[in-house]
């Protein structure tokens, strides 16, 4: 019984671990997809990184189903399970985020001036790594929870980045001379990418708390 | 079967059933509060290490017919038994952790007020003062250990499923273990009363695996105490593991580990041993409550995270339930054995003759209890204690304080060493040195018990005592239990 208990827990292990690299891997696509988009537009490298991040997404899905259903068929962790289930949850809609944002510039194709291209890639870039970096403060709340706020402090420090590159961009957008719409439409854009940092932070929030409520 | 024998084996099957459904939270209780253990699968364990603990290592406590023992006869032991039970199962229904053992404790005072027999009172207070001491024990222990281990984890830097197992796991034998002492242990308080009218026979196969007819006999109290888990336990494990304070599963397993080791540090004689043959002073050996321990444990771990979540009403109906509990299982005793001895005709302990005679008196200034007042009644015969002490309280110079010893002293306890009975002796139980001075003495008769213990002391070494030295503790215990034993077979006229 013990065995199996510890070969069950092992490939739990695995599954958690699984969905985490999905996460990370979904951010460095994504940075990926934007550097493709910016420099060739809507081209098959921008389709490939597109489809990359759709299946990643999809393995995510299926993978955080088999680890809710297991934790809760196997009442795995009573104490922390509706935290480690949530935080699995907000981690999978990251990677939604990440494919919409993705399917927005597949879809609408925005014209973005050559002189605010380096932005947008910069504005990607950051919301990526929070994201990164929001997936080792969760390895650490799995493994090590002392250490989580070593990383979340991060987090918080890329969002803050992204905010104000966001509203730098802002009025950059609309101090062009392109029509209203196109403007408004830029900006969507730039918005859109930076909820994923800011989603990153909900999360790094929610996961402080969880920290604090496992070393107590 | 006596018919009176089923009624009141049933009697202890009720105080198996309530200890089963009390007790199990004891070493379950965090576990399954915690959700870390379905309940089902505590039950299990609990009940197949319950019944083991009790046949396998129980049979040893059944000479000393455990704390019961004291009341001698099958009605009264049934009815301290009921009574103990009764209180077990109300204190169960309002949701508390109740001791059995104190119920048990309670009850044979109230036996002892009705009889009117002399309860020791420095034993009594001994056991009283363990109600207070274990529990702040068991929150001290559960505190350092809660330290250590938290510090352990950190080091170890677990994956979260990886510590879930392993607590889980540690639950699980922590409980097991648990169970199986408290089957061991607390069997002889169910069924110890009903050895001596054991309706089974013993059978073995082939040379060494024997089932015993004591084994047996434990085998269907332990099958109520299960009984009683799986029933009734239930709603006591959520109150120690939810309705107290909410504990992490980590906490579950320091609570449930702390509880084992103060009942360790107050039961075992193997401790015991280790520390004298050190030179280090030795931790009096006295009866524990499990149920106070645990919650003693789970308060320990409450007060040490900043007595936010302890839920203080509950201890406080815990804590009520501790004062009142001896008294009701004692006033309960009280008017059962009065329904009992008036109503049903029963005989509800045994009417004892005494007797002053000039080896009485002897003994009596050899223990430092002779008196004028004794001395001035030598070669009279008191029909019961009752006359023998109003007399001895209308005598010249008699100093009460020596009342318990001339109680023991003076009392009319036949034995006679006969033929049928010395073939009874279990050779397991006893040396063969033992056994040999005790075939020296076929066709002896005794009229007081000291007399008897007296002879075999004085003719074999093997029933002497040794210094009383710390190192010598168990083997001073083991002879009493051996000489208890003895004298219980030998008596003229048993308890049933």
């Amino acid at each position: 019984m013990a065995l199996q208990l510890f070969k069950r827990t092992k490939k739990l292990e695995i599954k958690v671990d699984e969905i985490l690299d999905t996460v990370s891997e979904s951010a460095m696509v994504f940075e990926q997809a934007i550097e493709c988009y910016m420099s060739e537009g809507v081209s098959d490298r921008f389709q490939h990184r597109l489809d990359q991040v759709v299946d990643l997404e999809a393995r995510g899905d299926d993978l955080g189903l088999e680890v809710e259903l297991e934790m809760y068929h196997e009442t795995l962790i009573p104490d922390v399970r509706g935290d480690v289930l949530s935080l699995l949850e907000s981690l999978d809609s990251i990677i939604n985020s990440f494919k919409g944002v993705l399917f927005y510039f597949s879809t609408e194709t925005p014209d973005i001036p050559e002189n605010l291209r380096s932005e947008y890639r910069e504005l990607a870039k950051l919301s990526a790594a929070s994201v990164e970096t929001l997936i080792l403060a969760t390895r650490a709340f799995f493994r090590d929870v002392k250490s989580v706020n070593d990383h979340l402090h991060k987090v918080h420090y890329y969002e803050k980045d992204a905010d104000l590159l966001v509203t730098k961009l802002r009025r950059e957008i609309f101090q062009t001379d392109l029509p209203l719409a196109n403007k408004i439409h830029l900006r969507f854009f730039a918005e859109r990418i930076v909820w994923i940092s800011d989603m990153a932070e909900a999360v790094a929030d929610k996961l402080t708390i969880y920290a604090i409520k496992r070393t107590i | 079967m006596d018919l009176s024998v089923l009624v009141f084996l049933s009697a202890g099957l009720f105080l198996g059933w309530s200890l089963g459904a009390n007790d199990a939270a004891n070493v379950f209780g965090t576990a399954v509060g915690t959700r870390m253990v379905r309940f089902g699968l505590a039950a299990t364990v609990c009940s197949i290490f319950v019944i083991l603990g009790a046949v396998f290592s129980g049979a040893g406590a059944a000479h000393t017919l455990g704390r019961l023992g004291a009341v001698d006869t099958l009605a009264g032991a049934g009815m301290a038994a009921f009574s103990a039970a009764l209180t077990v199962y109300w204190m169960i229904k309002l949701g508390l952790s109740v001791s059995t053992s104190q119920a048990i404790v309670g009850a044979i005072v109230g036996w002892n007020l009705f009889s009117d027999k002399p309860t020791d009172l420095e034993a009594l207070l001994k056991i009283v003062a363990t109600w207070v001491i274990c529990p702040l024990a068991a929150a001290f222990f559960a505190v350092i250990l809660f330290l250590v281990v938290g510090k352990l984890v950190d080091l170890a830097r677990l994956h979260i499923f990886r510590l879930d197992a392993y607590t889980r796991l540690g639950l699980i034998l922590a409980g097991a273990l648990g169970s199986y002492s408290l089957g061991a242990n607390n069997i002889a308080n169910v069924m110890g009363v009903f050895v001596g009218s054991n309706p089974f026979t013993g059978f073995s196969f082939g040379d060494h695996v024997g089932f015993s007819a004591i084994q047996q006999l434990f085998l269907l109290g332990a099958i109520a105490i299960a009984v009683g888990v799986f029933t009734y336990s239930k709603r006591v494990m959520m109150t120690i593991g939810t309705r107290l304070f909410p504990l992490s599963p980590l906490a579950a397993w320091v609570a449930v580990v702390a509880h084992s080791i103060v009942l360790i540090l107050f039961a075992s004689e193997g401790l015991e041993r280790i520390l004298a043959s050190n030179g280090l002073p030795t931790i009096p050996l006295v009866p524990v409550s499990s149920s106070q321990a645990v919650v003693g444990a789970v308060i320990g771990i409450g007060l040490w995270k900043g007595a936010h979540g302890i839920q203080w009403r509950v201890l406080g109906s815990i804590a009520i339930g501790w004062v009142t509990t001896p008294i009701a299982a004692g006033v309960v005793c009280f008017i059962s054995l009065f329904f009992l001895q008036n109503v049903f005709n029963q005989e509800v302990f045994e009417e004892h003759r005494y007797s002053i005679n000039t080896l009485v008196v002897e003994k009596l200034e050899d223990l430092g209890a002779d008196s004028p007042g004794v001395r001035a009644l030598v070669g009279r015969r008191f029909k019961n204690w009752t006359t023998l002490r109003e007399t001895l309280q209308s005598t010249p110079g008699y100093d009460p304080s020596t009342e318990a010893v001339i109680h023991e002293v003076a009392k009319v306890e036949p034995v006679t060493i006969t033929l049928g009975k010395l073939y009874r002796l279990d050779r397991s139980y006893y040396t063969p040195e033992q056994i040999a001075a005790l075939w020296s003495l076929a066709g002896d008769h005794f009229f007081h018990r000291w007399r008897f213990e007296d002879t075999l002391a004085h003719d074999a070494l093997a029933w002497r005592d040794p210094p009383d030295t710390p190192e010598n503790q168990p083997a001073i215990r083991r002879l009493q239990e051996q000489r208890e034993a003895a004298f219980r077979l030998f008596k003229d006229r048993l308890q049933d």
